[in-house]
């Protein structure tokens, strides 16, 4: 399994996802490669499409799907929560499913 | 570089979602003024915006205004566009007034750097609180009400207990 973890710096989400993914890695018992890849610039973002900061896609699938077409831009990414909240990062749930 | 504790309350006359324009002096009455640099697409500003609400609703009868900021750049980010502001304000209620700072002039002033951003000044307009909203941006883990400790210990003449804390949130998009 490939997962590729795109982040822009200036939001400050991407530390909080990346420690999210290993610790639903590591007890779910998956191993994977994890390619991490700085997002720098708009042209980059747009080359990726890339909607915001963190995406996580595993083996090509971004881990929310209905996010995944939003206009790639340097910003920070809006995942939407079961409960209906918004979140910066994506839900456990969602990374679960995305592995399993 | 964020404004210092202190330092006087940026002047400015901005259009608001309500098709007024509100200027520091529309809040001359109100003993204690909130300014929060905010915006719409942040998933920061999003995640408060409705604790944010509940204070303003809160302290409304208490002299406390509540007002939110947009100066970010719609032509990289068109979801924080005036028409996307009014609508987003219908949509989610706000108790607050919602202002475009299509110069980017007050968050010069503020030296704002995130969404959201809270600068609380007092009945002489000087800052006395500066930072975050609280300190989680998931309501159910918040253990400390920054913004409404400020606000408390104000209104009763005192110090607030913390004035100073950092801002977690999107980056003020910047022209």
């Amino acid at each position: 399994m490939r997962i590729d973890f795109l982040f822009w710096r200036d939001c400050p989400s991407h530390p909080e996802a990346r420690e999210l993914l290993r610790a639903v890695l590591e007890e779910r018992g998956v191993e994977a490669e994890v390619v991490e890849r700085e997002v720098l610039t708009t042209e980059e973002a747009e080359e990726l499409a890339f909607p915001g900061s963190p995406t996580i896609r595993v083996d090509g699938r971004d881990v929310d799907p209905a996010g995944a077409g939003s206009r790639a831009a340097l910003t920070c990414r809006i995942y939407h929560l079961p409960d209906g909240r918004v979140s910066p990062v994506p839900s456990r749930e969602q990374l679960e499913e995305a592995i399993a | 570089m964020s404004t210092a504790l202190g330092a006087e309350a940026p002047q400015f006359d901005l259009p608001g979602v309500d098709g007024q324009n509100h200027s520091l002096d529309s809040y001359a009455d109100s003993d204690v003024l909130v300014l929060v640099q905010s915006c719409n697409h942040c998933p920061y500003v999003q995640a408060w915006e409705g604790r944010l609400s509940a204070i303003a609703s809160d302290y409304a009868d208490r002299g406390v205004r509540v007002v939110a900021v947009n100066s970010n750049d719609a032509d990289t980010h068109p979801d924080d566009s005036f028409e996307e502001m009014q609508k987003r304000s219908r949509e989610q209620g706000f108790t607050f007034d919602y202002l475009y700072d299509e110069p980017q002039a007050v968050a010069q002033a503020l030296g704002a750097e995130r969404t959201p951003e809270v600068f609380v000044y007092d009945r002489e307009r000087r800052l006395r609180y500066h930072g975050a909203i609280d300190d989680n941006r998931d309501e159910t883990g918040v253990s400390h009400q920054y913004l409404r400790d400020a606000l408390d210990a104000l209104l009763a003449d005192d110090e607030p207990a913390v004035a100073e804390t950092p801002a977690v949130g999107c980056t003020v998009k910047w022209r």
